[in-house]
Formats: C-alpha cells, sequence, structure tokens
C-alpha cells in the first residue's frame, strides 16, 4: 500500500453505506439502488477492519416523507467502535437528539437545512458545531455547466451555488460540510478533484468528499492536493472487480 | 457498578457497549440520584455545547450531587469530551461556569489558514505520565476527536497526556480520583478500548 497514505494522521477515509427498505444498496447517479448486504453486518465488518468513521444514509426517508427509523438504527450503533454520521429524513432537533442518544457523533442535514437554515443555526447552538454535518447534493447544470446544489434525490434544483451555499452554512455554525456527486455517485470514474478543492478552499470547516471514488490514489489525492479533510466512497469499500462483486474492504492504515 | 450519567446529553449508548466489553462489572445507564450514589465509578459523557451540559446537569439536579460524590467521597470518575469540559472551571464555548473541580479553562482553536475547526479525525496522543488509566494503553495511541474547545490551560502536574493540532494542548488529565479525556474512546477501536479497560480495572 502506498506509504504516503499512512502519514495524514487526522485526514479520513469514510465508508458510506446507503440504507432502502433496510438492506444497504449502492446507487448509480443516484438511481437504481443494488442490494449489497445487511447493514449491521457491513457495520461489524467496517469496525473490526478499523475504518475511521460511516458516514450513513438512508436515500428514502426524505422522499418518502418520514422519519428516520430509530429501531433499525439501534442495531446499526451497537457495532461500531469508531464514529458514525447519519443523514437521511432528519428534520427537527428532537429527531437529531434522539439520534446521537442512539450514538451517532454526527447528524447530517441536507434538504431541511436547504428548507430551513435556521436549524443548522439552532442545532449548532444546542448540540455543538462538530455534531452537526451539512451534506450537499451537487450536479453540473447542463444549461450553465456550473455546479448547483440539489436535493430530495436529486429531483429538487435549488438556483444556489454550491460555493455560496457552504458559506452560508458556515456561518450558520456548521461543523462539517459533505459534498457529494450526483452525477459521479456509483461510476468510479475517479473525484472530480476541482469540485471539492474548490469547497475545502472556501470553507474553514472540513470539508468531505464523496462521489466517483476510483482507487486509493484518488482518494490520496483529494486528501492532500485536494484540502479535503475527508474522503468518503460507497462504490470502492463495497465492490471488487470489474464485476462488481460484493466485497467489503477498507485499506489496512498501519500506524 | 459503573454508572454512565445520562444528563440527556451524549452518546451513553456507545460508552456502555464498550464499557461492557471490558468489565465483569455491571454497567448502567442512569441519571437517578440513587443509582449514581450506589455506583463504584462514574463516567460523566458528552456531546454537545458547554452551557447546554451546565444547563442540563442544573436541570436533574446533579451538580450538588456529583460535587459530593466525587470532591468529598473521592469516587472515580471519567469526563469524556464535553465530560471533561465540564469538571472544569469555564470555557469560552458558553458563559455558564464549570463545574470547578480541576484548575482549567477551555479555549478556541485559534483559526489558521491550514487548520480546519472543528479538530475532527483521528489524532496521536503523548502520555506524559504513568497513570491506572492508561496503564494498557497500546503504542503509538491514536484517538478520534472531535472538538472546537481545547483545554488552554491545567495544572501541569495534572496533565496526563497532550496531542498537537497546531500547539500541543492537554488531552487528557487525572487529578486524584478525576480523569477527563478529550477524545473519544468509545470510539477509537482497540485504543479506546484499551483506556477503558484502564478506567474499568482500578482498584483490582
Amino acid at each position: 500500500m502506498n506509504d504516503s497514505l499512512l502519514k495524514p494522521q487526522l485526514l479520513r477515509i469514510i465508508p458510506c453505506l446507503l440504507l432502502h427498505k433496510g438492506g444497504l444498496v449502492k446507487t448509480t447517479r443516484f438511481k437504481s439502488p443494488v442490494y449489497v448486504g445487511d447493514p449491521i453486518n457491513a457495520v461489524k465488518i467496517f469496525s473490526d477492519k478499523g475504518a475511521d468513521e460511516l458516514l450513513i444514509i438512508d436515500i428514502d426517508a426524505t422522499v418518502d416523507e418520514r422519519e428516520p427509523h430509530f429501531e433499525s438504527l439501534r442495531g446499526i450503533c451497537s457495532q461500531a467502535f469508531m464514529p458514525l454520521c447519519y443523514g437521511g429524513g432528519v428534520k427537527t432537533i428532537a429527531q437529531m437528539e434522539q439520534l446521537y442518544a442512539l450514538g451517532f457523533e454526527k447528524v447530517s442535514l441536507s434538504s431541511a437545512a436547504l428548507e430551513r437554515p435556521e436549524l443548522v443555526r439552532e442545532a449548532s447552538k444546542k448540540f455543538g458545531a462538530q455534531s452537526v454535518v451539512v451534506t450537499l447534493d451537487i450536479k453540473r447544470s447542463t444549461f450553465t455547466k456550473r455546479f448547483i446544489v440539489v436535493s430530495h434525490r436529486g429531483k429538487r434544483k435549488w438556483t444556489l451555488d454550491y460555493i455560496d451555499a457552504v458559506q452560508q452554512f458556515v456561518k450558520l455554525g456548521v461543523g462539517e460540510i459533505v459534498i457529494n456527486d450526483v452525477d459521479r455517485d456509483g461510476t468510479m470514474e475517479g473525484y472530480d478533484q476541482a469540485l471539492f478543492r474548490k469547497a475545502a478552499q472556501a470553507s474553514p470547516v472540513p470539508v468531505v468528499a464523496l462521489g466517483g471514488a476510483k482507487d486509493l490514489a484518488d482518494i490520496e489525492a483529494v486528501l492532500t492536493d485536494g484540502g479535503a479533510s475527508g474522503a468518503a466512497a460507497g462504490s470502492l469499500f463495497v465492490f471488487k472487480g470489474p464485476h462488481r462483486a460484493v466485497l467489503i474492504n477498507y485499506p489496512e492504515r498501519n500506524f | 457498578m459503573i454508572a454512565i450519567i445520562d444528563y440527556g446529553l451524549g452518546n451513553v449508548s456507545s460508552v456502555a457497549n464498550m464499557l461492557k466489553k471490558v468489565t465483569q462489572d455491571k454497567v448502567v445507564i442512569s441519571g437517578d440520584h440513587e443509582v449514581i450514589e450506589k455506583a463504584t465509578k462514574l463516567v460523566l459523557p458528552g456531546v454537545g455545547h458547554f452551557d447546554q451540559g451546565m444547563n442540563n446537569l442544573g436541570d436533574r439536579k446533579l451538580v450538588p450531587l456529583l460535587t459530593r460524590l466525587i470532591q468529598e467521597e473521592g469516587k472515580p470518575i471519567l469526563g469524556i469530551c464535553l465530560g471533561m469540559q465540564l469538571m472544569c472551571l469555564r470555557s469560552e464555548e458558553g458563559s455558564a461556569p464549570g463545574l470547578g473541580w480541576i484548575n482549567a479553562e477551555f479555549k478556541r482553536f485559534p483559526a489558521g489558514s491550514e487548520r480546519k475547526i472543528p479538530h475532527m479525525g483521528w489524532n496521536w496522543v503523548r502520555f506524559v505520565k504513568d497513570s491506572q488509566l492508561t496503564r494498557y494503553a497500546l503504542p503509538n495511541s491514536r484517538f478520534y476527536f472531535v472538538h472546537s474547545y481545547y483545554c488552554a490551560r491545567n495544572a501541569p502536574e495534572d496533565t496526563l497526556a497532550t496531542c498537537a493540532y497546531g500547539p500541543d494542548f492537554t488531552a487528557a488529565f487525572e487529578h486524584k480520583n478525576i480523569y477527563g479525556v478529550q477524545f473519544h474512546p468509545e470510539k477509537s477501536h482497540q485504543f479506546g478500548l484499551a483506556i477503558m479497560r484502564g478506567f474499568a480495572s482500578f482498584g483490582e
């Protein structure tokens, strides 16, 4: 394994797990979810492999207009001896409180933060900035070729430049921002390094890159040149080989 | 019996999960005064804002009880993250005074060109004195940190471990029966397990 990956001590490599109808899935460009396995088992495996942290996202909750499935999340939390961040359908302070009590270190707000940005300020005041994450789903506009913010599984478009969004949420007290590249989701074609670099430069809070990670060199690049504080990936850690056989994997970090 | 103090803030389940792996002793999560009184060891976890933490302790009338158990009766207590901060004099994060058991105060990390705030991620720690808490600590110990405020000033003899994020800061302290760790042992894999094992095995 590449030695230079072993040095950045605070730069995190973060498997991203998507929950859909009770199972773990992988999507491609936010579509066509494919069943990958049991979430509790996957979390246990990642924990046993010493994963730095996990990002767990329920991809149905907002679109289905329902709450997070607290009870099934309890099982997930019991298997993790590393930090967990949860996102999906979180809209209220009370829900966030429940999630922290279950064992999540961080809770991610996405559509709720766009619909009511004040929620970010309220959450940061109550739970501390370090517990509050905003995930921005980003697509490339076919007209203007710029990066725009979307929500609701990519169906709803916001007239909001993603850098403006980053700066807005920083002002509201967010602790971390995940930039999620919808167009590269599930493709493993490589991170769009420029997309993440711009966000990291604009943000005094940690920025996590997500979407399209191709291999460890790609991860290393986004963490060093890219300035990202974390590199998240889905497909890279659950698939292996050209036929995308399911195999949960995580790079060894021998310190 | 080890009691993890439930004051409405903090990942009590995670702390319990890890403690149960390292001790045969009973581990309970409770905000009940009687249970806390009966415990042989206490853990004060915490994820959140300093003032909210002090408010929650106040609402549950835990401050006089804990102060008596800790300062008069000398019950061992481990404060984790916010829990560690609350045991001190004050924090720049809020306006409420802390529990005041430890002569220390917390300041916000200064914004640096390369340094993102909060300090979020795995970082190495240097142990500067021997302690029961760290007797099983693994070599090259690293732990998960997630905080914007750090222990800026404390009695040097209380410093148990330091960590570097820009300048060095106190990552753990020990003062008689009181232990505080800025990092999250319950979220630090085998490195954290070793610290929990140290705490759980006091008196053995």
